[in-house]
């Protein structure tokens, strides 16, 4: 790890002041993926800002939203009381990400600017756009087992690795950001990017633009919602697909549905034809499947994540028959 | 009388040490003035060094030195081997790259922290080579040398001419160690030729041995420690090149050195299991006795060492079967070299012999527990002995019966429970029984208290524990007022803790001791159960070895393991819900102990069966999973409940505690108990482990995913 200096500043604007005006200045909150990262050698910031003395941890619902602060702990995020009752989902998926011991340290702000875990990033002697751009992909001719089936480019094919972001997706929230040039609202569609040409970018977050917050919207997925995440390990494991479903169902008829998926592509991936597909039908296994057929139909697949299609085929029925029943 | 101590669940002498934080593993040590080191490690997988330039490591703060085999002190014991001949690998001899991940350099520096950055900053340019990785496309450099001739029991490959038979490829990857203690060494040369260790090993007077001969230095000029062992599952079973590359720059700077690896390193620079593919042939008759065994392996190994291992060894003796032939093969790789691990060898052949078992227990429309059972070995038929003790059938009915084999469909895919397909699998496993030689020293205090001294280790199971069991029952003096002291060079000698044997082989020499110090006593005119009235100190020693009953019997520790799993129809995801592993482990010295090793030895094999894989890029000959995120040691959501029995009958011959040995059973034959279930649910017969959900679906390549049905209202 190279050397590095460290400030705690104790207002929002000073520490966007520090990170705005220094290149090589990074935030950090919870350490949890930052760290890792200076321990490989990936990211070398010369300047640490310490976030975390900010008045940024409350979750409060202010009218029909829920608001969420950017320094709420994953682990406090998902036992939230609120959460629980009005957004389980996104409860479900926090408590389906990591460990026990990396929710109590891992922020909501930082969850959302993890950066993937493909290895070619990681190792600092291997090839990797996203990390050395114009270097290559290592992945692409690689071990792909873990990668992208949607939205990746020949310049790299690596996944975002969080639970709660693919049910902030689901659930339309909004991410609240801060820069030098004062505050604005990203829809959490707009928030990630593709990879395209630029992989090195991993969201639409200008220099020095801190999030503050997330707003969850109010919605009628209280009961009829499911998170599954498939994967290797039982427990503390990325997902090799994870689905998040959530139904308004009244009188058996699906009245809106949501769809998102994590680790199939470099952002959270919202199915929207899916859901479209669902409005107005009934909850049937049939259903759910002809809608999870229309899902994948834009998958990609490299030698070895082929198996990937399939298993977000069923895991998208499985999904939402889960959600469907309570 | 006193309440015999062997077989009682007595708490650890050292558990309080443990969980207060008062037991000190090697990194805990520090000694004055000690530096720390940072290895400096080949991203080239073959080739030469060109050049190391050190300058700017040098400059930075705190960096004492940088010590490569440019600058490193002379090894005395590194022979001039001839050109072809294969004895380890010589670090910081001369500039070749054998292997990924290789130490070419280590930095010193008074800091950890100031250590691992230097190390970023030297510059080392090499000649690179081609590369070979990937065993299945080195298959032509397969070889034998003698340790691992052609087996033939009969007519080789009679299976072909039986009329029920099962003829397929097992295969399992590399694996990877993986305690949580990670490697590494503290050296301090005290005076020019006299050398203190603090080290993570598995055996004190194998590390001393090491370094007598690497230079040439008497015995007593080195000193080992090594009393608490944070894991080893065999990755410290040897001294590995970095620790002497460790030693080299504490022997040029006159300074304690430490050394600790990273997670990463531990992928390249301690072993691990290596990958193997295995043919697995069975002849049976229609009725289900066999008539044939072939097993073909072959494992890979390092440029510069074959390491091998007993792969084929069960199915030569496991069965009453006529005609057994077997061969073992080695592909070399660049690799470093593979070790024991866990159920060494026999868990990669029992993974195919008992999966091909149950394969032809399928064909045959024959229960798998029938099947074995009535081709069960009465006697070895490898070495025509009878065997020491052997309750296999005992406890193939007993875990039967606790698993609820009853509630077995043989069909697959018959039975289910909310949703999940129910499966119900077991296997067998076996590993030899062994005693080695050691010695221990028996002490009687003034006070009546015992104290006894041996080299040996503790990894984990227990040692001193079940050593002062042992003791407390030959002696009569409570187990409270007993002291066993392991890990110590200057103790009587003890092999290294491995291949089940320790119990066998120092409570053999506790028991000799203790007995030779109440003969004493009674000289003296002492005796029990006080011992009170020696105006000084007793002390007796005593060495104890196998005798001839080795030859009048073979003796092998037997295993079952039954298995309940949940297979998800849609997303091929594997959970075990029921564990029951029996071993037929002669007398249990300790029971809370044996079930701790037991089920430590059981989730070793839900990893095999399940999650274990060290990946490698055969392009760059580099791991990409190398942590602990990535590789998937199992967690506590892994492990379902696990019941462990013991058949705890005494073997007659095999040493004074009539007890064998346990630490192996444990994992080996877990993982087929696994993928016999996977099959029992779904019907899917995955023979490459691990069984991830991808293989249970089996969907891989293009299969077109078609709309099915029409959408309803």
């Amino acid at each position: 790890m190279n050397q590095f200096s460290y400030i705690r500043p104790a207002s929002l604007k000073a520490a966007i002041d520090a990170v705005a005006k220094d290149n090589s200045a990074r935030f950090i909150a919870g350490g949890t993926n930052l760290l890792d990262l200076m321990k490989s050698g990936v990211t070398t910031p010369e300047k640490l800002v310490d976030i975390n003395r900010l008045p940024l941890k409350e979750i409060q619902v202010n009218g029909a939203t829920l608001h969420i602060g950017a320094l709420a702990l994953n682990s406090e995020l998902a036992a939230h009381d609120t959460v629980k009752s009005q957004y389980p989902l996104l409860s479900q998926a926090l408590l389906a990400g990591a460990s026990q011991q990396l929710r109590n340290m891992a922020t909501v702000g930082g969850n959302m600017m993890q950066r993937t875990r493909c290895s070619y990033f990681y190792d600092t002697t291997m090839p990797c756009n996203k990390r050395n751009p114009n270097s290559g992909c290592g992945a692409i001719g690689g071990i792909n087992r873990m990668h992208a089936i949607f939205g990746a480019s020949d310049s790299c094919i690596a996944v975002h690795p969080s639970d709660m972001c693919v049910a902030l997706a689901a659930l339309d929230a909004t991410v609240l950001v801060t820069g030098p040039k004062g505050s604005r609202r990203i829809p959490f569609h707009d928030f990630h990017r593709l990879p395209g040409n630029t992989p090195q970018l991993d969201n639409n977050l200008g220099k020095g633009e801190l999030i503050t917050g997330v707003e969850i919207p109010a919605n009628d997925y209280t009961k009829y919602v499911y998170y599954l995440k498939v994967r290797d390990r039982a427990s503390y494991a990325f997902a090799l697909v994870s689905v998040a479903a959530a139904l308004d169902i009244h009188n058996n008829e699906i009245r809106s549905a949501r769809l998102a998926m994590g680790g199939v592509a470099h952002k959270p991936w919202r199915l929207y034809e899916a859901e479209k597909a669902l409005t107005g039908k009934a909850p049937t296994e049939e259903n759910f499947r002809y809608a999870a057929n229309i899902a994948i139909q834009s998958a990609k697949t490299y030698p070895h994540n082929a198996f990937k299609t399939g298993l977000s085929l069923n895991s998208i029925q499985t999904a939402l028959l889960k959600a469907a029943t309570v | 009388m006193k309440k015999q101590q062997t077989g009682q669940s007595m708490d650890r002498v050292d558990g309080r040490l443990k969980v207060t934080g008062g037991a000190k593993y090697f990194a805990d040590h520090h000694l004055p003035d000690m530096l720390y080191a940072a290895l400096v490690c080949s991203p080239i997988t073959s080739g030469t060094i060109s050049s190391i330039n050190a300058t700017k490591a040098l400059k930075a703060p705190g960096v004492q030195d940088v010590v490569s085999h440019l600058n490193a002190p002379p090894v005395p014991g590194y022979k001039n081997a001839e050109a072809g001949a294969k004895d380890g690998l010589k670090i910081f001899k001369d500039n070749r790259i054998y292997s990924n991940g290789q130490p070419v350099a280590v930095v010193v520096a008074n800091t950890l922290e100031r250590a691992v950055y230097a190390a970023s900053l030297v510059e080392v340019q090499y000649n690179q080579e081609t590369h070979h990785t990937d065993m299945n496309a080195s298959m032509n450099k397969a070889f034998q040398n003698n340790r691992m001739k052609d087996y033939l029991r009969g007519e080789a490959d009679a299976w072909k001419k039986a009329p029920v038979t099962v003829d397929a490829t097992y295969t399992i990857p590399l694996e990877v160690h993986n305690p949580m203690e990670l490697g590494g060494i503290i050296a301090h040369w005290d005076t020019p030729d006299t050398l203190v260790l603090y080290a993570k090993t598995q055996g004190v007077k194998n590390v001393q041995d090491t370094m007598k001969k690497l230079f040439q230095l008497p015995e007593q000029n080195i000193t080992v420690h090594s009393e608490f062992v944070g894991g080893g599952f065999g990755m410290a079973l040897r001294v590995w090149p970095m620790e002497v590359a460790t030693i080299l720059a504490a022997k040029k700077i006159r300074k304690p050195v430490k050394l600790m690896l990273t997670r990463e390193q531990m992928f390249t620079l301690v072993g691990y299991r290596p990958n193997a593919t295995q043919q697995l042939s069975l002849g049976a008759t229609a009725d289900g006795k066999l008539t044939g065994i072939t097993h073909e392996a072959v494992a890979i190994t390092s440029p510069y060492e074959d390491f091998t291992e007993g792969i084929v060894a069960m199915s030569k003796f496991m069965y009453a079967c006529t005609n057994v032939n077997t061969r073992y093969q080695l592909v070399p790789l660049n690799m470093s070299t593979p070790v024991w691990m866990r159920g060494p060898g026999e868990a990669t052949g029992a993974f195919a012999l008992e999966s091909a078992i149950d394969e032809l227990a399928d064909k045959l429309h024959m229960d798998p527990l029938q099947l074995r059972v009535l081709n069960h070995a009465d006697t070895d038929p490898e070495r025509n002995l009878p065997f020491s003790s052997k309750y296999l059938k005992e406890a193939y009915l007993l875990g039967a019966e606790k698993i609820g084999w009853a509630n077995r469909n043989a069909v697959p895919r018959s039975l289910q429970e909310n949703g999940m397909l129910v499966g119900y699998g077991m296997s067998s496993g076996t590993f030899g029984a062994y005693r080695g030689k050691a010695t221990v020293s028996a002490t009687l205090k003034s006070d009546g208290s015992l104290v006894l001294q041996s080299a040996a280790s503790d990894i984990g199971p227990g040692t001193a524990t079940a050593m002062v069991q042992i003791a407390a029952d030959v002696t009569g003096i409570q187990a409270s007022k007993i002291k066993f002291m392991l890990g110590e060079s200057r103790y009587p000698f003890a092999p290294q803790q491995g291949g089940s044997s320790t119990v066998s082989t120092v409570g053999s020499a506790v028991t000799d001791a203790c007995q030779a110090l109440l003969q004493k006593l009674a000289s003296l005119g002492i005796s029990g159960p006080d011992f009170k009235g020696a105006e000084q100190e007793v002390t007796v020693t005593a060495t104890s070895q196998a005798g001839k009953e080795r030859d009048q019997y073979s003796m092998y520790s037997f295993s079952v393991h039954f298995t309940k799993v949940h297979v998800h129809p849609a997303t091929g995801v594997v959970r075990i819900q029921h564990i029951v592993s029996v071993a037929d482990a002669g007398t249990i010295v300790n029971t809370k102990t044996a079930r701790s090793q037991m089920i430590g030895g059981v989730v070793g094999g839900i990893g095999m069966a399940l999650t274990e894989e060290a990946i490698l890029d055969h392009r760059f000959g580099r791991f990409v999973n190398n942590n602990y995120a990535d590789y998937h040691v199992p967690v506590n959501a892994d492990t379902p409940p696990t019941d462990v029995y013991f058949i705890n009958k005494k073997d007659p011959y095999i040493n004074p505690m009539g007890a064998k040995g346990m630490g192996e059973i444990a994992l080996i034959g877990f993982a087929a108990a696994v993928s016999n279930a996977v099959y029992n649910a779904t019907g899917k017969r995955v023979r490459d482990l691990p069984i991830t959900p991808d293989k249970v679906l089996d969907n891989k390549g293009n299969q077109p995913w078609k709309v099915e049905n029409k959408m309803t209202t």
